[in-house]
């Protein structure tokens, strides 16, 4: 008896798995052949949850932007999303792109902030022929995979360095501490092109200490900064963490000014951190006091439809879904019948193998595109290359310090 | 010659399944079917610990990730120029041959690490035992992660893709094999004594450490070529895939499928691997439907779906502890 | 030599919070045998039940001593309420179960809460009032002391004597006793098992939920996924200390407190969690039943 209710258990189970397979490929032949369908991908659960979030979120404000518009149609097709999670998991991020790819029958893939689930996935797009752009993997690596992978971003290097020279150049430090998180691929990267550049600028990093992200406590790590006395301390963390680090230092009496990327950037780093990060400076993608038209916009949109004010992730998502709308539409306009290979109804078929292969070209020729996070033009290895922008924090707010072009 | 159809007809059926499967099937029903083939390799070798023996191991993941990133290693530094010296041979045979050198190898690594980990449960049992092989697999995790040699936190990636749903399941044949004939012979009789009472069993003259340690690197070892089959199918690898999470994943298939089921394990980790995937649909309530579902499993079958029973093809029950009470 | 004393504040401060949530974890363990595994995670409810109270309260906008009792106290009652309803629906189904399948219950509990979390608290970090305004006391020889670390200490040095005294010194205390020692024996000396067992989650409940707001209280960033961390460092607190003894959850929740400090500061911050599962290990090698453990004799 037993065994047969397992049995009869694992039966259902794959019917209904079997169900929803054909089920999804079925109703996406015969409802929608009208349709652009695009996958995003990103760990909505998970310890890295905020991110795969803020990446929702930026794709969704885009998109609702696109019906506002023209009706969310491009080229005459309605453009629909398929949002999955991977729980912050690299070998579930491959299994969800083989998904979205295979049985959504999407057209392009938005995903992954963590490189390390980009990297897992960048290999079945490319393999598959599927454009994924990602949004904010900043791991070199990502786009080394194929010709169909993009990004929005600036990559680690460029960022480290640029933090490097403003701190040994407009700052005129020379003793750094760093404080970064081991397990986080941008952390970790970022601190060593930083380390790299700011000895080669003159400097010394005086101590290198480490936390875990989800940690609550930094006093150790802070008091062993402290007995060093460095200039200033390095934190290429993320917002969740570094508004808790400022205020630990702060209370240990470390007044010297704290530095950090693109990842400390969210309304949620002043609320948590508060007075402490008086005297901070990071780089960025974009300065909130900055008064173009666009950015503004974008801001105030973000902030009716969600209530709270978009971080660096959510900017780079939105970007990421305008450039391939803005790539879609080109190719609508220029190459009409190319672009009838998108149509969810032509799924598994030659054409749309051909159109995917121009629609990869097209985002590959990005040029000048202006964006929320800056204008974007994709190099020959399909990164964004644009300037970076240094805020400082004074008296609770974000002003624009300065701008750094690659 | 009788002894040897079963082997034959098992080898001709992986072999003309690994032909057709990815043919016929969409690749994301496919990359599912192997992570539910790699799934079951764990659940049934730490069922051998945990299940067999009554050795309370949480630390799975840590043997996953040496096997892992150790085959990964070979591969790059002798699997790829083998492959390159091997060209007259096709190349699934030549990179078959290359895999099945780097699974050995991870799973021998893998076997030394269980072997570290078997050597304190001389002294400690039960929950401090379960403690203990939790801080191996995190001290792995951790060493693993500081390692810039294999990739750190950045990870490893360009894993030649050499598994396909042979090898995979080539192990899963090899591990319910090894299982089962282990659990009919006089050294599975002494896990099971160790399981049930150790004290009795140790009075009755059963080495009972030797037998701990045994489970442990067999465990271990096949831990270990999980984590290679798991590299070289996904070409890429990160030490944020065995964490503890990873380790209770497997422990789950084991106690919901009945602590020393093989058939048991296998159904387990095949219901717990496609779970997720079917509650896709339902987005932002799947882990929560996931997890609600495994509570009441539980509750309603507590001794795991097989209860210690197994199942076989012909129908029968079998029943391989009947000497339980003798033991 | 300021940075010693310094980092022992420090040590002191956190392992005094791992002291509150293995307490918790060796009390339902002393009388169930059970790893309650969601443990942690009604730690990350506590500080979750916190937030909300001192919204309630308008704690947050001027903060006295008054209103952060309230809030401390209404997040512990809500989360004894949490702590009876897990242990009623999910844990006494299961409790004349085969161990591990408890266990596996007391995982998927743990998962739920966090899931459900994200889905009721959404998955950004929330920022928590401050209901204690910062300062600083200097202790001499450079050496600080916040105000909230005080706080955090005293608060859990009342909590772990009142919960002493319960145990040793009331009725119901005994009955905790009698139940740990033998769920038969206890049910025929008219001592009601059930209401027992579900008193000790309520208990070890309100003590997490208690380490939740005094940790939120210094670090004010709270987010469903807080509770994993801490919680299985509490656990191994608890292990250290040898499980089911309460004065030996308490040391090893400051031992493992004042380890992790010193290993951050003065060996490897890269290998610290690694360093601290090495210390523990070798503690266990020479002691097999932790601090206070007592070996065991097997009955034959």
């Amino acid at each position: 008896m037993r065994l047969r209710q397992a049995l009869v258990l694992v039966a259902a189970l794959n019917a209904t798995f079997l169900a929803t397979g054909c089920g999804g490929a079925g109703g996406s032949k015969t409802g929608g052949g009208a349709e652009l369908v695009v996958g995003v991908y990103g760990s909505l659960t998970g310890n890295d949850a905020t991110f795969g979030e803020s990446t929702k979120l930026g794709v969704e404000l885009a998109l609702a932007e696109l019906v506002a518009a023209k009706q969310g149609k491009i080229g005459g097709l309605t453009v629909r999303t398929v949002v999955e999670d991977d729980q912050g998991r690299a070998e579930e991020a491959a299994t969800v792109v083989q998904k979205l790819i295979n049985q959504d029958r999407v057209i392009a893939v938005i995903g992954e902030v963590a490189s390390s689930r980009s990297l897992a996935a960048a290999p079945i797009c490319q393999a598959a022929g599927v454009p994924m752009i990602t949004p904010s993997s900043t791991n070199p690596k990502v786009t080394e995979v194929g010709s169909f992978i993009s990004r929005m971003c600036f990559i680690d290097p460029f960022q480290g360095t640029v933090m490097a020279r403003f701190a040994a150049r407009n700052l005129g430090l020379k003793k750094v501490a760093i404080l970064k998180d081991v397990k986080s691929d941008y952390s970790v990267g970022l601190s060593q092109y930083f380390t790299e550049a700011f000895k080669a600028a003159g400097g010394s990093i005086v101590v290198e200490q480490a936390y875990t992200a989800g940690d609550q406590d930094f006093s150790a790590q802070l008091t062993a900064i402290k007995a060093r006395h460095p200039d200033a301390i390095f934190i290429p963390g993320y917002y969740t963490e570094v508004g808790l680090i400022a205020r630990k230092a702060r209370e240990l009496g470390l007044t010297c000014p704290l530095l950090g990327g693109d990842g400390w950037e969210s309304d949620q780093l002043l609320e948590i951190g508060g007075e402490a990060l008086n005297g901070a400076y990071y780089s960025n993608h974009f300065a909130s006091d900055n008064p173009d038209p666009k950015l503004q916009e974008f801001l105030k949109n973000f902030r009716a439809k969600f209530g709270k004010d978009p971080d660096a992730i959510g900017g780079l998502a939105y970007d990421a879904a305008n450039v391939l709308f803005a790539s879609l539409e080109k190719l609508a306009t220029e190459d009409a019948d190319a672009f009838k290979g998108l149509a969810s109804s032509m799924a598994g078929t030659v054409e749309r193998k051909e159109a995917e292969q121009d629609l990869a070209l097209l985002i590959a020729a990005t040029k000048d595109y202006p964006g929320v996070t800056g204008i974007i033009t994709l190099d020959a290895n399909r990164n964004a290359s644009k300037p970076a922008v240094v805020l400082e924090i004074k008296g609770g707010k974000k002003i624009f310090n300065t701008s750094i072009n690659p | 010659m009788k002894r040897f159809v079963g082997p034959i007809v098992t080898l001709l059926a992986l072999v003309a399944l690994n032909v057709v499967l990815p043919r016929v099937t969409n690749p994301y029903h496919f990359q599912v079917l192997i992570l539910v083939g790699i799934n079951i390799v764990l659940a049934v070798s730490l069922n051998l610990v945990n299940g067999f023996t009554g050795q309370f191991s949480i630390g799975h993941a840590g043997f996953m990730a040496v096997g892992a990133y150790a085959s990964a290693m070979f591969t790059f530094k002798f699997g790829v120029p083998l492959v390159a010296a091997l060209g007259m041979l096709p190349s699934p045979v030549a990179q078959g041959v290359a895999l099945l050198l780097a699974l050995v190898a991870g799973g021998l690594l893998a076997a030394v690490a269980g072997w570290l980990v078997g050597l304190p449960s001389l002294r400690l049992r039960g929950d401090y035992l379960a403690i203990v092989t939790l801080g191996f697999g995190e001290i792995i995790r951790v060493v693993i992660l500081n390692v810039d040699a294999i990739g750190g936190a950045r990870g490893l990636p360009g894993i030649p893709p050499y598994a396909n749903f042979f090898w995979v399941f080539g192990a899963v044949v090899a591990v319910v094999v090894v299982a089962r004939h282990l659990a009919t012979s006089t050294h599975g009789r002494a896990l099971f004594a160790i399981r049930d009472d150790e004290v009795a069993a140790e009075a009755l003259g059963v080495d009972t450490t030797r037998y701990k340690v045994i489970a442990f690197v067999l465990g271990a070892f096949f831990a270990g070529v999980a984590g290679g089959l798991f590299a070289h199918f996904l070409s890429y690898l990160n030490p944020s895939s065995f964490t503890f999470l990873k380790s209770i994943e497997v422990i789950a298939m084991v106690v919901l499928g009945g602590m020393g089921s093989i058939t048991g394990s296998v159904v387990a980790a095949v219901v717990l691997t496609l779970l997720p995937e079917v509650l896709r649909p339902v987005k932002e309530y799947r882990m929560v439907i996931y997890s609600l579902m495994l509570i009441v499993l539980m509750i309603t079958r507590p001794q795991g779906l097989m209860g210690t029973r197994e199942l076989s093809l012909a129908g029968l029950f079998r029943r391989p502890r009947a000497a339980k009470g003798t033991a | 030599m300021s940075e010693f004393l310094q980092q022992l504040v420090n040590g002191v401060t956190w392992g005094s919070v791992y002291a509150l949530i293995a307490l918790g974890y060796t009390m339902v363990y002393g009388i169930l045998r059970l790893i309650n595994f969601a443990h942690g995670d009604v730690y990350m409810l506590g500080a979750f039940m916190g937030l909300y109270a001192s919204r309630w309260f308008h704690a947050g906008e001027s903060p006295n001593a008054f209103k952060a009792l309230a809030v401390l106290v209404t997040s512990m009652v809500l989360c004894a309420l949490i702590g009876m309803v897990i242990e009623r629906l999910a844990y006494k189904p299961v409790r004349k179960s085969p161990r591990l399948a408890a266990l596996i219950t007391a995982i998927g509990v743990s998962l739920l809460l966090e899931n459900g979390g994200v889905l009721l608290f959404g998955a950004s970090p929330r920022f928590f009032p401050q209901i204690v305004e910062q300062r600083n006391i200097p202790l001499g020889m450079g050496v600080t002391l916040s105000n909230q670390q005080l706080i955090v200490i005293v608060v859990s040095l009342v909590l772990m004597l009142a919960l002493r005294w319960l145990v040793t010194s009331t009725r119901v205390g005994k009955a905790m006793q009698a139940v740990s020692h033998n769920h038969m024996a206890a049910a025929l000396m008219g001592i009601s098992v059930d209401r027992i067992i579900t008193f000790t989650f309520m208990i070890g409940s309100a003590l997490a939920a208690a380490a939740g707001v005094l940790v939120a209280l210094q670090s004010p960033k709270i987010e469903p996924y807080m509770g994993i961390l801490p919680g299985l460092k509490a656990f191994v607190a608890a292990v250290l200390g040898g499980i089911g003894n309460i004065p030996g959850a308490v040391v090893g929740g400051l031992v493992m407190g004042v380890a992790e400090v010193l290993v951050t500061g003065y060996l490897s911050p890269t290998y610290r969690d690694a360093i601290a599962f090495v210390l523990l290990i070798f503690i266990l090698l020479v002691r097999p039943a932790g601090i206070f453990g007592k070996a065991v004799a097997e009955k034959v």
